[in-house]
């Protein structure tokens, strides 16, 4: 089912949690919803399953405006953070329940209940804990018996408010590769609030950035991740290096500095360039300008990848490299070295529209 | 050498002195609650068969058990729908003058017993405030005593009720929203459930003290023999006719039914508790 979200306003007193926000969803998506807390998304995510009322807009599914039906009638399925599950019945109990309730008209039959109920504890890989509680099932397994639950009523969007968010990082990584995978067999449109721009990067087709109420960007995880529209999407997706400095003729000068810039033509006296950590490029010795002498504060070795924080020699600001090892190994460098550093691919943001 | 070796090892526990605590727990209980407990019966043994059978089915006394567990039962019924109401409204909602609503509620803890039977007895007298306006009497009769019994058992079950809903947490109600389900459908098979066990204790905290209630009965049940005479009455009169081997061997009726009567509240509470505790 395609959502569209047509200038959703909302405030709570006198904070507005939801400022204008329009987006298209299509059929069949697999989108999150990434801002840092109190930046709206999960009101946004209630909103759509009609847990939270609006103060202006539209929503519509396929079409048909739903702004006010009821949440039982909207066919969404809605996974919460902490599961809410029903403490007092069995994990099989639970998943039924969507089923048992409906009117006597459209309930399946008992047998046909048993049926559906097996085959979606077999799907979340759950079919023998079928007669457990809640309380007996660790965080995954309940999170996964809250996505049955979801699923039973076969509903048109699903909606998950940060659904690993109380998890450890292991369970958390395996329970986010089963959800695009149940995403590609279901195609049901599906949408998930989460503040941790790995999980959404992972796992989403497009992702919508918010703060303050509103959409920053919206865009593929590659798109985002490349190509921030500002220096909020830049900063958080992911750790970054500012180089602040004065843009003149198409060159970001900062201290001994001078970075060609190809985007950005004019002068400003104020300029700041971002840089991600593995687009620093560390060298030896100095061939040009555009590389400048930093000290080797700090060497992490994280698996594959090694972290360098270093002291620039000119400003004495803290930047952070990133290198594989290999290079790491080529390059022979220990804690206290003076190397230079040449950042690639600077992207540089006038602070007019700084909005941090 | 294992085994042995197991058996010297002690069982460490962070908290110290259980063995201390519990003690001290067993000497206080048998102190306080089963030492004067256990006098009942004693004093009922020195009693042949005939006179304690013909003591407890005197039919005065007869009379008298009907209306104290039928009316003690009434009005933890009603308490069970209008105290779980009012727990309801104290926690979901939010209005002016909830605190004071909220501290009315154990009002009928802190008034003397005596205080409350004079007050309601003049409402419901059938001169009374209330009284005057039903064709039929209240006051003197059972339902003036199912009144009484209501006043003072109301608190055990908002309070026990209370905590146990305060902790559904609405994500609860929002999720069986979200799953199709209808108001009603959502409270009888998602909260109710969960605060059944509460309000069973309520209630049998409830029933328990309508049992043993003296005070505020005695002025609004206006003390009929066959009719709305409570059996801690009839043991107090046969006090005050130095028959204490009589009172107390009613007492003991007493004591048996209601510990037997508590014993299966409880047995039911364990038994709808059990889900939530296994692990």
């Amino acid at each position: 089912m395609s959502i569209q979200i047509q200038q959703v306003s909302k405030s709570f007193g006198t904070f507005h949690a939801l400022n204008d926000i329009s987006i298209d969803i299509e059929s069949g998506e697999l989108i999150a919803l990434l801002g840092p807390s109190g930046s709206g998304k999960t009101t946004l995510l209630r909103i759509l399953a009609g847990l939270e009322s609006l103060d202006e807009g539209v929503i519509r599914f396929d079409g048909q405006n739903i702004t006010n039906v009821h949440p039982k009638e909207r066919q969404v399925g809605f996974v919460f953070q902490h599961y809410a599950l029903f403490r007092h019945m069995t994990v099989f109990d639970n998943v039924a329940y969507g089923l048992k309730v409906r009117p006597r008209k459209t309930r399946p039959p008992k047998a046909e209940i048993t049926k559906k109920v097996n085959e979606l504890l077999s799907l979340v890989k759950l079919e023998n804990l079928a007669n457990r509680y809640p309380s007996q099932l660790s965080g995954g397994q309940r999170q996964r018996v809250a996505l049955a639950r979801a699923l039973a009523v076969e509903p048109k969007v699903l909606l998950l408010d940060e659904p690993f968010g109380a998890l450890d990082a292991k369970v958390r990584k395996e329970l986010r590769r089963w959800l695009r995978k149940l995403h590609n067999e279901f195609h049901v449109t599906s949408i998930f609030v989460t503040h941790d721009q790995e999980e959404a990067l992972d796992v989403a087709n497009r992702i919508i950035v918010m703060n303050n109420g509103k959409i920053e960007q919206i865009g593929s995880p590659e798109e985002v991740y490349e190509h921030p529209k500002n220096p909020f999407v830049y900063n958080f997706l992911g750790n970054v290096n500012l180089f602040k400095g004065r843009l003149h003729n198409g060159k970001l000068t900062q201290g001994q500095l001078e970075v060609n810039v190809e985007s950005l033509h004019g002068s400003y006296e104020e300029a700041v360039g971002y840089v991600r950590p593995h687009e620093i490029h560390i060298e030896k010795v100095q061939v040009d300008n555009e590389t400048v002498g930093a000290k080797i504060v700090h060497i992490h070795v994280v698996g594959p990848i090694v972290q360098i924080e270093l002291r620039r020699e000119d400003t004495g600001e803290y930047l952070e490299a990133e290198i594989t090892k290999e290079h790491y190994k080529k390059l022979i460098v220990n804690k206290g070295d003076v190397v230079f550093i040449r950042p690639k691919q600077l992207k540089v943001f006038i602070p007019e529209d700084f909005s941090i | 050498m294992d085994i042995t070796l197991k058996r010297k090892t002690r069982k460490n526990t962070v908290i110290p002195g259980f063995s201390l605590t519990l003690g001290y727990t067993m000497l206080y209980l048998s102190i306080i609650v089963i030492l004067p407990l256990s006098m009942i019966f004693f004093n009922t043994l020195s009693m042949s068969w005939n006179d304690f059978y013909e003591t407890i089915t005197h039919p005065r006394v007869i009379a008298s058990y009907k209306v104290s567990f039928g009316t003690a039962l009434i009005a933890g019924a009603i308490n069970v729908v209008f105290g779980t109401v009012i727990a309801w409204v104290l926690v979901r909602y939010h209005f002016p003058g909830k605190r004071i609503i909220d501290g009315l509620v154990d009002l009928p803890f802190a008034l003397p017993t005596a205080v409350a039977g004079i007050a309601l007895t003049t409402l419901y007298a059938p001169n009374g405030w209330i009284g005057q306006f039903f064709p039929f009497k209240i006051a003197f009769t059972p339902l003036g005593i199912i009144i009484a019994l209501t006043f003072i058992g109301l608190p055990f079950v908002v309070r026990t009720v209370q905590p146990v809903l305060q902790n559904i947490s609405k994500e609860i109600e929002e999720a069986s929203a979200s799953l199709g389900a209808t108001q009603f459908q959502t409270f009888r098979k998602v909260i109710f459930p969960q605060l059944f066990p509460a309000i069973i204790t309520g209630f049998s905290l409830a029933f328990a003290r309508s049992l043993g209630e003296f005070g505020s009965v005695v002025f609004i049940a206006g003390n009929m023999p066959m009719e709305t005479e409570i059996t801690p009455l009839i043991i107090m009169t046969k006090l005050e006719q130095y028959d204490y081997v009589g009172a107390t061997a009613i007492a003991t009726v007493m004591l048996v039914t209601s510990f037997f009567l508590l014993f299966l509240i409880n047995f039911i509470q364990w038994f709808s508790n059990r889900k939530f505790n296994r692990n």
